[in-house]
């Protein structure tokens, strides 16, 4: 059912806190994982079971420390476990599905809570932002209404959000339908019958301006990632993958950020690449010289073909790369070519399995019979 | 048997160790030895190894350039197997595997096969040469095809010259 999330004082923030504490209080679901504000000023994700805290909740923070699928699978995997209202920017919600089919989230007790995602900032631009007399609500909910999704003057998106072409939220259970939407008069909301009943909400036959501000963005954005991904295509061609990430020190940052880089076992976290000082010696005098840390390479090539398939790009890896390297773009470049191969769309459907655990017997049918 | 590799004298025949050339002797002309590729080769253990067998107990001759690895499926060979070899050096990685429909696992050369088209559309993506990476459907039966893959990919690969990662230091 379509909806209206009533309004006051142009205050949208409360308007949402009060229908996330509304959630909790007709029992629809026993906690909510959402965006919260820490007495310093920090967000950070916090499940909240008691509908009082719920005024420190302020899911639109433009800040993405973070992805929240991991959280919400952490909270889901197994029972038992509570109901718990999820809410999700859009490549959280991709990844969440991912998770899901990486058996590392259950959608079973969850209710998604789908946000539209106007842009977010990196922890240290925002902080900077904080700093500089704080974030202008109204002007950036605003570019919700318009679909010109522009960063406050002297500040810049995340690279990842710069490039998303997919900043509408889609397939969650409840969604907040915040692009194209007179925001002062009321929030736009997508919700399940039953739902809306416990809630008290009646079905709002608004007209909509979503698809036409959709269609907007999407084209604008499909623009800046179209430019960027021939600059890095061509970089690649030129450089090789080693060229472009050659500053890399190995920290593990994009890993340990990504949301769908799951294993718990990972080769690259074990002792595999602790050798004997004697082994490295050997190495340097076979080549002339030994890079160390070594098997740099090694790690991003791993990593794109363990799960560059499952790339939802919200480039999270950039955000947490010291060396500020573009492992966001190059693994987006090289996974939509992937992807492309295996008409594979990594998000889109919880239904659709993963390329890599799945097989037709009459396909390819002349790789190895050469 | 008739076939004519069969026929070829062994290699221990032509040159026993007490006869071999004595150090002395005046070395080749050409200064340039040439080059020798080096190949890694996953192979499963029911059908490319056995095949691989066959050839051996067939006295079927093929090139000394491979360094073959038994692994019980094509289907257990992670990216990183033929990505470590490749980084370090290797000329080419073979991944050898039953044919379709004859997987001792139902399944796993089928996700070989995904895997390996994977793994190759990443290594071109990222500007790594691909064509070093061979994925064939050899049986336990076709020793004579073992060794005809592994003389075509020798000769392919020192066709095309020594893996650039060989001096590579920085990756």
């Amino acid at each position: 059912m379509r909806s209206l999330i009533p309004v006051e004082n142009e205050d949208v923030l409360s308007a949402i806190r009060g229908f996330l504490s509304q959630l909790l209080k007709a029992e629809v679901v026993d906690s909510v994982l959402v965006p919260m504000r820490t007495p310093t000023g920090a967000v950070t994700p916090a499940l909240v079971s008691d509908a009082a805290f719920l005024e420190h909740a302020d899911p639109l923070a433009p800040v993405m420390g973070l992805n929240a699928a991991p959280l919400a699978g952490r909270v889901s995997v197994r029972e038992p476990r509570e109901r718990v209202g999820v809410l999700l920017r859009p490549c959280e919600l991709r990844a969440l599905r991912e998770l899901v089919k990486l058996q590392q989230a259950s959608l079973d007790d969850l209710v998604t809570i789908g946000v539209d995602c106007l842009g977010t900032y990196d922890v240290s631009v925002y902080s900077a932002m904080r700093d500089d007399g704080g974030v202008d609500v109204t002007a950036y909910l605003a570019t919700a209404t318009s679909g010109d999704l522009v960063a406050a003057a002297g500040f810049a998106f995340r690279d990842g959000c710069q490039i998303c072409e997919k900043p509408h939220a889609e397939g969650a259970n409840i969604t907040l339908e915040l692009f194209g939407a007179d925001l002062e008069s009321g929030i736009p909301i997508t919700l399940p019958d039953d739902v809306a009943h416990k809630l008290g909400l009646g079905a709002v036959a608004a007209d909509r301006a979503r698809p036409q501000v959709i269609e907007k963005v999407v084209a604008a954005r499909t623009e800046s990632r179209d430019e960027r991904f021939s600059e890095i295509r061509e970089r690649l061609d030129r450089e090789g993958v080693q060229g472009v990430l050659a500053s890399c020190v190995r920290c593990h940052n994009c890993m340990t950020v990504c949301p769908v880089c799951y294993c718990k076992t990972c080769l690259f976290r074990s002792q595999v690449f602790e050798h004997e000082p004697i082994q490295y010696a050997n190495w340097a005098r076979r080549k002339g010289a030994y890079r160390l840390p070594s098997d740099t390479m090694l790690f991003h090539l791993t990593r794109l073909n363990h799960m560059v398939l499952s790339c939802i790009g919200c480039g999270l890896c950039s955000s947490g790369c010291p060396a500020d390297l573009p492992v966001g773009a190059v693994f987006r470049v090289i996974g939509q070519e992937t992807q492309e191969l295996f008409e594979y769309e990594p998000g889109r459907d919880v239904e659709e399995p993963l390329p890599l655990i799945t097989f037709k017997e009459e396909e390819w049918m002349d790789v190895g019979e050469e | 048997m008739s076939d004519p590799a069969c026929e070829a004298k062994p290699a221990c025949e032509a040159k026993p160790a007490c006869e071999a050339k004595p150090a002395y002797e005046a070395k080749p002309a050409s200064p340039e030895p040439r080059f020798e590729p080096k190949i890694v080769a996953f192979l499963c253990n029911w059908c490319t190894y056995t095949g691989a067998d066959l050839a051996g107990t067939s006295r079927i001759q093929y090139p000394p350039n491979v360094r073959i690895i038994r692994l019980m499926c094509s289907g257990s060979v992670d990216p990183t197997y033929v990505l470590k070899p490749l980084l370090d050096g290797a000329d080419g990685v073979l991944i050898g595997g039953c044919h379709p429909g004859d997987c001792h696992y139902q399944s796993g050369n089928y996700k070989a096969r995904r895997r390996t088209i994977a793994l190759k559309e990443i290594l071109r993506g990222a500007g790594i040469d691909e064509t070093r990476v061979w994925l064939r459907w050899i049986s336990a039966s076709e020793g004579q095809r073992f060794a005809d893959t592994v003389t075509e990919m020798t000769e392919f690969l020192r066709e095309k010259g020594p893996n650039p990662m060989r001096t590579e230091w920085a990756v």
